[in-house]
């Protein structure tokens, strides 16, 4: 359901600010959304500066320099620092994206960085991503047939292949389903951005043999018409995928079968 | 507080195998009122300000006559599909069964209405 206001215990308070480093003289002002589940206490703001001429040149790189030599109980995820793996994502003034593929030089001022929205926080910047990881399961993200398996592979032409590219991409970083304003309110249900976008890979697949139960499973008010094409994912998307364009080959397949 | 799976979370209900006939319908409802919202202004609005005989007279005659009511009938069947996506978007809980009724029932009487509004100027 809509909410209008945040909850007292989820509204932000003034955090730490932390002094800036001593003999720098290019810092960059970093603010950063905490929280523990631990004290009790409410969210807070708490302000960094960065030594620009000590520091990487990515949003990723000012967090491990502030984690490693200002704050260590700054608490997020990230892996392979080159925009693969997803672990980084985070919500980087006012946009999902990826911290390590995020440039300090994007920002023009100061730099805001809050956990994806609208998820259960676990720490800091970690949000639990435990249900978005459960509907992606749910679209059996698998090949699925009913022949025989062959000899050798499942053969499959170029130009079938060539209708996964722009999908298979995805790197499951969540971005586009917590950009969604009706995965915000209706994530219970409506299976997110990321999720169809991978049913889709699914669907066109032409090895797949399970096309027709894949939309059964999808034809309900929630799962797939949530989306009303707001393209929030779309725009968010670090790896520039367009799940909104998925979700509407989905709708138009789902179409073809009843006219 | 539930000891549900996360994949029965997930799944929850199932598919309710229902939403394309609705989606088709917004379609087609859109693609119509594209048609005969332009057709409505320019018949609607030759007789704005014309003595009430003048008008009757107007709305006698077949096609301004069902433009009008294809417009206010059409209207109100998409007012219709298009409130209750945004009553289930937006409520939840025990008001929102009763809010789409409640909705529903508004949209054909107001359909309804208007349409019998047409049918006594133009017979």
């Amino acid at each position: 359901m809509v909410e209008l206001t945040l909850p007292k215990n989820s509204r932000m308070v003034t955090g730490k600010t932390w002094p800036k480093p001593e003999g720098a003289t290019n810092t960059k002002k970093v603010q950063v959304y905490r929280w523990s589940p631990d004290d009790g206490k409410n969210p807070r703001l708490d302000t960094y500066y960065v030594d620009l001429d000590n520091c990487g040149p990515m949003v990723l790189d000012a967090l491990i320099k502030i984690k490693t030599d200002i704050d260590p109980t700054l608490t997020f995820r990230r892996s392979c620092r080159e925009g693969i793996c997803g672990s980084c994502a985070m919500n980087i003034d006012g946009v999902n994206t990826l911290a390590c593929i995020s440039g300090l030089d994007e920002a023009k001022g100061d730099i805001k960085i809050y956990p994806l929205p609208h998820m259960p926080v676990v720490k800091d910047l970690i949000p639990d991503l435990t249900h978005f990881y459960a509907q992606h399961a749910s679209i059996m993200p698998w090949l699925e047939t009913k022949t025989n398996a062959p000899a050798k592979e499942w053969k499959q032409s170029i130009e079938d292949r060539e209708k996964l590219d722009g999908r298979y991409e995805c790197i499951m970083c969540a971005c586009c389903s917590t950009s969604c304003p009706s995965y915000w309110w209706n994530s219970d249900r409506y299976l997110g951005p990321a999720a169809l976008l991978a049913a889709h890979r699914w669907i066109v697949d032409s090895r797949d043999e399970a096309t027709g139960e894949r939309l059964d499973d999808l034809e309900d008010p929630f799962k797939l018409y949530r989306c009303h094409t707001i393209m929030n994912c779309a725009k968010t998307c670090p790896k520039g995928l367009n799940p909104a364009k998925a979700i509407a080959e989905i709708k138009h397949m789902m179409v073809e079968r009843i006219v | 507080m539930a000891y549900l799976t996360d994949r029965k979370r997930a799944t929850g209900m199932g598919s309710a195998k229902s939403g394309t006939q609705h989606h088709w319908f917004m379609t087609v409802s859109s693609v119509a009122l594209l048609i005969l919202i332009p057709c409505f202004v320019f018949t609607f609005g030759a007789t704005y300000g014309a003595p009430y005989a003048d008008v009757v007279a107007y709305y006698q005659r077949p096609f301004p006559s069902v433009i009008a009511a294809l417009t206010i009938a059409v209207s109100f069947l998409h007012f219709r599909g298009g409130v209750q996506t945004l009553i289930e978007d937006y409520i939840h809980g025990a008001l929102k069964t009763p809010l789409i009724i409640a909705m529903i029932c508004l949209c054909y009487a107001a359909a309804a209405v208007g349409v019998f509004a047409v049918v006594r100027l133009a017979l």
